[in-house]
């Protein structure tokens, strides 16, 4: 009984392709995505990218708000610390995300879900790897089904 | 929860872009997909919307269907975003009542699957189509342009730059760090492929520019910080000084023929450490501006003897010319206590009083609308690729060596000889390709070196008649009589190996090498390796960003590439234009090349920079932040976290965002505990609609 | 006729009850007022009577406390079809309260702490509670007990929101006087002011314009200045995010605000929000720093969703 439900599980985790949410900042991260897309680099599909002009206008309540509404993985995007198009953002970004991991981390959502990369306008390849890595690591976790109803069973 | 302004009627377009996008993506069944969500009442797909049809189809589809929202799902947003934002304005609807979706960079274009490329491009649509639901009708804010312009950087890019805009009326600030114009082209003997003495060709623009009534030039200085916006930067520079001033200095270079060291003693930067020059000096003899520089670093006044003479011996042991480092540094002057000179050089200016030891570096602050930076490139250290024996052997050199070397008003007057200093070379290798097209040290091609080495080769041959050779990996002559002018030189007898030279050595396998330098190499043609002796190597170095490069685009706010070069917008379309607004690039400080292309380009930058001035005005995109008054508790949490200080603390404890600060990143507004700052353009709820959408299916 | 209201309480600890009994003598004008037809903590209606009653003939229902038993969503669902107002009054009603911070485990975690390992347990036969049970021919029933603490939104529709923990008993009397009057306003809001506390707290003056944090202290670390804004003495004020209208008394108190009164109307989950917040006081830009200076916040989930855990995005801890 044991190995058919592992088996089951193992076969739901190859077919299983992870729904991503990326959050790239428009002057560095938006723009390295369209040179490996120029550059026709080749990667898989699993991210749905949310533009915004700074790293520094992330809020967690958006990426909390991703992992509720189902996305089994959250990624920022953003500039190269000292490279911020407007000089601090990232660091801003920077600190809320040391805070926001913690608590994504404690709430039961495993390592490797949620990323901050810092990833330059110049650097197609760079996103291209990262979202390689990153959703071959998230498929190994699983999907994740936040939002999927809980039947609350009050019998005991 | 999001409000549905009531009748909303959204018109979506899911463009082909020929087969670029439909080559992957399903866009009828995209198109076919957005017509069943909520408020859709027009969902086409179509060739190229960014055509005339297609934007005519928007503009159409407004009046007739009563569209208040279009969603444009094409290429990246930062292509043709202010193409589909005309369309919308021209078919009598608010431009920001537009979104783009990009379904071809980030999509067609990356995956293969056309299913899962399909359902991607379905799932942003449907984020864009409630997102665009919530957008606000938006006026974009006109900033005025100040007509006056820096440009940064005084070699021919900032040359040609600040006389084309000088010509056309407008008020230049050339600043310079170096004594003098002329950056590396000054250096240069003769230019390719015509053999134009260098000097010849540049001093009369350097003229022209100290002559220009609408040119400030301030030679000598650096720019030391740069705040605000297009149109409106405020800049501080430092007119570090010569102790010598410039309105009283007639030129006559008297003073530097009475100091007191009666022969030359420090390393002469300009002719790369091969000759000397005094603490009083003027870097070459058609400088601009005229004026002699008195170097506080090796003047007696400003410095113990000892320390002059523990100088002297380092400009001795060194090839090139020691640049003011660490012993020199601020740090170390409180040991050397100021020495006293008789101060020959006062005597002899007289009655002028040009000279002045008591003078201070001044600090200028001046207003500018834009900006064009032409601060060249730093020559390849040689050092770095220790197999080819520079600062080893005595008689390698770099071509800029060589450029001094052969050039009459050089540090040998033309006399092409060795270290020693009296012998002729009988034989010449000349190495391509150093510090570029190199794994090791830098990958890039430098675009000059195979012409510069061509032109060194004749006119080394020229000043000696020796046996030249040159050593080429591929031999890059592109260029308007390139090709023509390598011609020549293979008439001339110079010959030509195709191989990268392993190696530089002195040791001996056979007599001939004996007291020579010999190069090891394989030549690709013949099929062997060879072993050249020759009397000297020249190596000719590639081009780099300057070592500062980081800390300078910092301070314009600019971004680098990889390579260490400024960044530019575009590298086809925007080639002068850099990510900020305002700011042009010009010359090798965007990336090597040749001096035509620089001028082309100089002009190309101070082109933009009139384009914006004449306008008199820019527009802004309008995603500003704002507080909504009503309901901000003055906690001051946003007020530290605006790098622009565009926010500040009112009486009435409420915080408030000047617009014409703000950029636009939305720091404070994430940070902003009540959520009562929002962004235009970047509102919390249009942003929770587009992550709700991207997930959930409709 | 004289309104009917009804007051109940879910899984809560009285301390609303209690701010009812704090309107002292106002609260006979109240009684004067109204008729009331349910108090469990003070009179003795039961549930068929309200059962017995027709629908929507309760004027207001003022419930208080979390639901976390079926017992409690029952007699939700029952008011809200007999009442035609129904108000969450309290944190645990509004946003779970801090029993919603129970969402970190669920029913097998609880029972087995409680019932099981806590120290001065003695329960060798491992006796849990169980929905029914068999004694000498009867049966004994219990509420069931639900793995996740809810809001009382997240189970029926609830017309207005008072918030505190528990609220001023000024908020319920001025709440109740505007029910009475007719002046309540668009339903779903909380019935307090929109702005966060730092409005009305009393050393708002003291607080620089350019806060940054070194170090992040707790309450019992430091003695704290009486006069000073606390965030700048390094503690966790969650003032800047936290509605106001409780009149600063925790300030005034010379502790530190823990966010009982909810988020204002524009934040959606409350937590995320602070966070953002207290995490860009942090001054460095140095990653190890960072999360140094960070590391001073030791439980940053109970810290920032005291109250609000089961209306975050998140809900709950997934286990």
């Amino acid at each position: 009984m044991l190995e058919t439900v592992k088996e089951a599980k193992n076969q739901e985790a190859t077919a299983f392709e992870p729904r991503i949410v990326a959050f790239f900042c428009n002057w560095c991260t938006y723009l390295a995505a369209d040179l490996a897309g120029t550059s026709r680099m080749k990667y898989p599909p699993n991210a749905r990218v949310i533009r915004v002009m700074c790293s520094g206008r992330l809020d967690p309540q958006f990426i909390l708000k991703a992992f509720a509404d189902g996305a089994d993985g959250v990624l920022i995007g953003g500039c190269h610390p000292g490279d911020c198009h407007y000089q601090e953002g990232n660091y801003k970004c920077l600190r809320r995300f040391h805070l926001l991991k913690r608590v994504v981390k404690e709430m039961g959502i495993e390592d490797g879900r949620f990323r901050l990369e810092w990833i330059s306008a110049s650097e197609g390849d760079r996103l291209r790897t990262v979202m390689i890595d990153m959703v071959e690591k998230v498929r190994a976790l699983g999907p994740l089904h936040w939002n999927a109803p809980v039947e609350e069973v009050a019998v005991s | 929860m999001p409000e549905r302004n009531g009748a909303v009627r959204v018109g979506v377009y899911v463009c082909h872009c020929g087969s670029n996008i439909a080559g992957i993506v399903d866009c009828k069944e995209v198109a076919e997909y957005a017509a069943g969500l909520i408020h859709v009442v027009v969902s086409r797909d179509y060739k190229y919307m960014c055509s005339d049809p297609g934007q005519d189809l928007i503009r159409n589809d407004i009046q007739e269907h009563k569209l208040n929202r279009i969603v444009v799902a094409a290429c990246s947003p930062h292509l043709h975003e202010h193409t589909f934002r005309v369309a919308t304005a021209n078919g009598g609807l608010n431009p920001y009542y537009m979104t783009m979706v990009n379904i071809r960079e980030q999509d067609s274009w990356v995956h293969t699957d056309r299913q899962a490329a399909t359902e991607k491009a379905s799932d942003l649509v449907r984020a864009a189509i409630r997102r665009v639901v919530l957008q606000r009708p938006l006026e974009k804010a006109r900033v005025p342009i100040d007509p006056n312009v820096l440009v940064v950087g005084g070699g021919i890019a900032g040359i040609h730059a600040a006389l084309t805009l000088a010509n056309a009326g407008k008020h230049v600030y050339l600043v310079e760090r170096e004594a003098t114009i002329g950056g590396h082209m000054a250096m240069f003997d003769k230019t390719f492929p015509t053999l134009d003495c260098a000097a010849c060709i540049l001093t009369p623009k350097m003229s022209a520019v100290k002559a220009h009534p609408n040119i400030t030039l301030w030679a000598y200085s650096d720019v030391e910080k740069v705040d605000g916006y297009v149109g409106n930067y405020k800049v501080r520079v430092r007119r570090r000084t010569r102790y010598i001033r410039e309105d009283l200095c007639a030129g006559c270079q008297e003073c530097i023929e009475a100091c007191v060291y009666k022969q030359p003693k420090f390393a002469d930067e300009f002719n790369q450490g091969l000759g000397k020059r005094r603490p009083i000096y003027l870097p070459f003899p058609q400088a601009i501006p005229q004026t002699p520089v008195i170097d506080r670093d090796t003047c007696i006044e400003f410095n113990e003897p000892r320390k002059i003479r523990w100088l002297t011996s380092l400009s001795q042991g060194a090839f090139s010319a020691p640049r003011g480092q660490c012993c020199l540094s601020p740090h170390f002057a409180r040991l050397w206590k100021s020495g006293k000179c008789k101060k020959t050089c006062l005597e002899a200016c007289g009655d002028r009083h040009a000279i002045d030891f008591k003078l201070q570096d001044q600090l200028e602050e001046i207003k500018v609308g834009t900006i064009i930076l032409a601060t060249g490139f730093q020559p390849f250290d040689a050092k770095r690729i220790p197999y080819y024996g520079y600062g080893h052997y005595p008689n390698v050199y770099t071509s800029l060596e060589i450029e001094r070397l052969v050039n009459a008003s050089g540090p040998a007057a033309g006399e092409v000889v060795l270290r020693d200093g009296k012998t002729v070379p009988k034989s010449i290798g000349i190495i391509h390709c150093v510090g570029s097209r190199d794994e090791n040290t830098n990958r890039w091609c430098s675009r000059v070196c195979c012409m510069y080495s061509l032109k060194l080769a004749h006119l080394l041959k020229e000043h000696t008649g020796a046996d030249i050779f040159n050593f080429y990996i591929d031999m890059r002559t592109p260029g308007k009589s390139f090709e023509e002018f390598y011609q020549r030189l293979l008439s001339e007898g110079v010959h030509f190996i195709r191989g990268k030279v392993a190696e530089v050595t002195d040791w001996v396998f056979d007599p001939s090498e004996e007291g020579k330098l010999t190069l090891r190499v394989e030549d690709t043609l013949l099929g062997v390796v060879r072993r050249i002796p020759v009397d000297m190597v020249v190596l000719s170095v590639g081009m780099e960003g300057h070592q500062d490069a980081q800390d300078v685009r910092r301070l314009f706010n600019i971004t680098c590439s990889t390579e260490g070069f400024f960044q530019e917008r575009h590298p086809k379309l925007a080639p002068v234009n850099t990510f900020t607004d305002g700011i042009f690039l010009a010359g090798c400080c965007q990336g090597p090349k040749d001096i035509p292309d620089t001028v082309a380009q100089a002009g190309a930058a101070a082109a933009e920079a009139l384009a914006l001035i004449c306008a008199g005005y820019v527009e802004q995109e309008p995603n500003c932040a704002y507080v909504i008054e009503e309901e901000c508790s003055g906690c001051k949490t946003c007020i530290p976290l605006c790098p622009y200080s565009a926010i500040s603390f009112r009486e009435d404890n409420r915080a408030e965002v000047n617009p014409v600060l703000c950029k636009g990143c939305g720091t404070c507004v994430a940070a902003c505990p009540s959520g009562s700052l929002q962004q235009r353009m970047f509102e919390d709820d249009e942003l929770f609609e587009e992550i709700e959408g991207v997930l959930v299916h409709a | 006729m004289k309104p009917k209201v009804a007051f109940y309480w879910c899984a809560s600890c009285g301390g609303c009850e209690e701010a009812v009994v704090d309107l002292a003598e106002s609260i006979l004008d109240v009684v004067a007022a109204v008729d009331i037809v349910l108090w469990p903590v003070a009179l003795d209606f039961k549930k068929a009577d309200v059962e017995a009653m027709e629908d929507g003939s309760i004027a207001a229902a003022f419930i208080n406390g979390a639901i976390r038993t079926t017992e409690q969503e029952e007699w939700a669902h029952l008011l809200r079809r007999k009442a035609q107002t129904v108000i969450a009054v309290g944190a645990c009603a509004q946003m779970g309260g801090i029993p919603g911070l129970a969402n970190f485990s669920n029913r097998a975690g609880v029972f087995q702490t409680v019932y099981q390992e806590s120290p001065s347990t003695v329960n060798a036969e491992g006796v849990v509670p169980e929905t029914t049970h068999r004694d000498n021919g009867h049966t004994l029933t219990l509420p069931g007990f639900f793995d996740t603490v809810q809001a009382l939104h997240q189970v029926i529709d609830v017309d207005y929101f008072i918030p505190g923990c528990p609220p001023t008993p000024q908020l319920l009397a001025d709440a109740v006087a505007a029910l009475l009057a007719g002046k309540l306003p668009e339903k779903g809001a909380v019935l307090a002011p929109d702005q966060a506390l730092c409005l009305d707290c009393p050393r708002k003056d003291t607080k620089p314009e350019r806060l940054a944090i070194s170090e992040f202290k707790r309450p019992h670390e430091i003695l704290i200045d009486q006069e000073k804004c606390l965030l700048t003495q390094g503690l966790l004020c969650l003032g800047p995010a936290t509605r106001s209208g409780c009149g600063s008394r925790c300030i005034e108190g010379n502790m530190p605000c823990t966010g009982c009164f909810g988020p204002t109307s524009r934040v959606r989950d409350y937590g995320g929000k602070v966070l953002s917040a207290i995490a860009s006081a942090a001054d460095s830009n140095d990653e190890d720093q960072i999360v140094s200076i960070l590391a001073g916040i030791p439980d940053p989930v109970g810290t920032f969703y005291r109250y609000s855990l089961p209306v975050s995005e998140l809900q709950r801890k997934r286990l």
